[in-house]
């Protein structure tokens, strides 16, 4: 670079001074969107305290709202969330697996992928829709926790199949020579390492796919969970409702109290969702491997 | 010449339509250490993936020709892949310990290969083969602590360690060294020279220092011609010979340094 005469004009102050007014606008970007969710939190815990009271679990709904409780929609929402889990996980992750480590790499193994993954953002009524048909008239299941479950399982099936292969694909090469490089089948080698290495990524796909379902209405309304349910559910093949819609239909009562009554729903359901999340998070930072 | 351990005829190796190499005829003599050196990118780690069948697991890759193991093909449909590579250990350039302990990542193989001892019996493959690869003094005091929890030459131990738990015949090392600083590489060329004893090495390496202290012969692998990408062996013989009277021209210019 000899011979060339450069002048530079450094102008630091002007520099810094555009650095902050961009550093100030990102800021507001961040406390916009943290006013309102504080804002709504706090609107809804404060609306919802007076129904916050131990009513609220024991109670079954009603037309009066002294007297109306979530009892059997909070008894839905649980029954829904197990047995899904209990049938979303074995599938999705063995769908996963499948796909990640045994399909071979051709052209149906990739349209398949493709399909899959599309599959993950279709809106939640259009398998509403397919569960009235396939399970509630199809099957003749009727509009019972069963139909529920079997569509709530469709719903998150696609995200389960997704993170799980994200988290299998996450170990590394390595590990998979060098199990196989000492005689191990491919199979052993799933089974010992990378399923062992992975679990933790699949543990937190899955609980992070099970808070979506868990706050899911639109599917559940289409294939008809009833919102006025004054027993206990006995079994899988009894009718059942769930929170939000048991929230949702309060909401659309006319008198103030009902809409008190849903803050205090919404609080019960955040609730489920953050200590969800919290479980997500807490194993996630406690099985992930470091390679 | 040695009794043979490994032989190999007209191997080539494909992935996709590239031919990576070509027409590789090669003796790997028993309980010798054989060398495999060569510029980058010639095909050293792909001949070196071909003796054990781990080639196959790269999509798109595909072997011609034959490798006699035993009196068989390796290379027969007849042949597992898994049986072969029971009987062919393998050690990487990076070490890959299992993210298991020091224990269970020897146990392992042991396990799944069919091992049915009773308790003491693990105990005691474990100390054996931990004791072949000069680890044993190292990690006896803390066998369950995490095999990642070593330093690198020892997880590169380790790795041998588990290799020679399942008393493979052969033990390919694919630049077992190059990761490592100068005295974990001295111990693992020590290793190697106290292994030969029992097994049949191949080592792949660029450091061609190493190839000459350690191994009794060496392959020269070079490209066919410019034009071509395809790698093969150009010559063989004792690593004495290859270094100090090559018959090929450029097997000479590479180990004086004059090229590569």
């Amino acid at each position: 670079m000899k011979g060339y005469e450069v002048r530079f004009e450094p102008d630091l102050p002007r520099r810094q001074a555009v650095g902050r007014i961009w550093q100030g606008v990102a800021l507001l970007a961040i406390l916009m969107g943290i006013a309102v969710l504080l804002t709504l939190l706090v609107r809804v815990f404060l609306d919802g305290l007076p129904y916050l009271r131990p009513q609220l679990f024991t109670e079954f709904p009603s037309r009066f709202p002294d007297k109306a409780g979530l009892r059997s929609a909070l008894q839905g929402s649980i029954w829904l969330m197990v047995l899904t889990a209990l049938l979303s996980f074995p599938l999705g992750v063995g769908a996963g697996i499948y796909l990640e480590e045994f399909a071979p790499k051709n052209a149906i193994t990739r349209f398949i992928e493709i399909n899959i993954a599309n599959l993950a953002g279709v809106p939640s009524i259009i398998y509403g829709l397919l569960g009235l048909g396939l399970f509630v008239r199809g099957l003749g299941l009727g509009r019972s926790l069963l139909a529920g479950v079997l569509t709530m399982t469709l719903v998150i099936l696609p995200v389960i199949i997704v993170s799980t292969r994200e988290s299998l694909r996450a170990v590394p090469a390595s590990i998979r020579e060098a199990a196989l490089a000492l005689g191990a089948s491919r199979w052993e080698m799933v089974r010992d390492h990378v399923l062992v290495y992975s679990m933790g990524g699949i543990l937190t796909g899955m609980i992070l796919a099970l808070s979506r379902a868990i706050g899911e209405t639109a599917p559940l309304i289409t294939i008809g969970a009833l919102t006025y349910i004054a027993f206990d559910p006995r079994g899988p093949l009894d009718i059942f409702t769930v929170l939000p819609i048991q929230i949702f239909n309060w909401v659309s009562m006319p008198q103030e109290a009902f809409h008190r009554l849903a803050a205090a729903g919404i609080v019960i359901l955040l609730a489920v969702l953050l200590s969800m999340n919290a479980l997500a998070i807490w194993l996630r930072n406690r099985l992930q491997k470091r390679w | 010449m040695d009794p043979i351990a490994l032989e190999i005829r007209n191997l080539r190796v494909y992935y996709d339509d590239f031919l990576a190499i070509k027409d590789v005829n090669l003796s790997i003599p028993k309980n010798q250490i054989t060398a495999i050196i060569g510029p980058s990118g010639v095909g050293k780690s792909t001949l070196l993936r071909a003796m054990n069948r781990m080639n196959e697991l790269v999509p798109g890759c595909r072997t011609e020709g034959e490798i006699f193991f035993d009196g068989v093909n390796i290379y027969d449909p007849k042949v597992d892949p898994v049986e072969v590579r029971r009987r062919i250990g393998m050690v990487f350039q990076k070490p890959n310990p299992f993210p298991k302990s020091i224990y269970e990542n020897v146990a392992w193989g042991l396990r799944i290969n069919g091992f049915r001892g009773s308790r003491s019996q693990m105990d005691e493959m474990v100390e054996q083969a931990l004791r072949a690869a000069a680890l044993w003094d190292e990690v006896k005091d803390k066998l369950h602590q995490s095999g990642l929890s070593l330093s690198g030459g020892q997880q590169q131990r380790l790795c041998i360690a588990r290799a020679v738990a399942l008393q493979p015949e052969i033990i390919l090392l694919d630049e077992p060294a190059s990761a490592l600083d100068p005295i974990a590489t001295l111990k693992i060329e020590e290793l190697m020279r106290e292994l030969k004893k029992d097994y049949t090495l191949v080592i792949v390496t660029h450091n061609m220092q190493q190839a000459a202290r350690v191994s009794d012969y060496t392959a020269m692998m070079m490209l066919t011609s410019q034009g071509e990408r395809s790698g093969t062996v150009i010559e063989f013989d004792r690593t004495k010979t290859i270094f100090t009277n090559p018959r090929d021209k450029r097997t000479e210019d590479y180990v004086t340094g004059r090229f590569g």
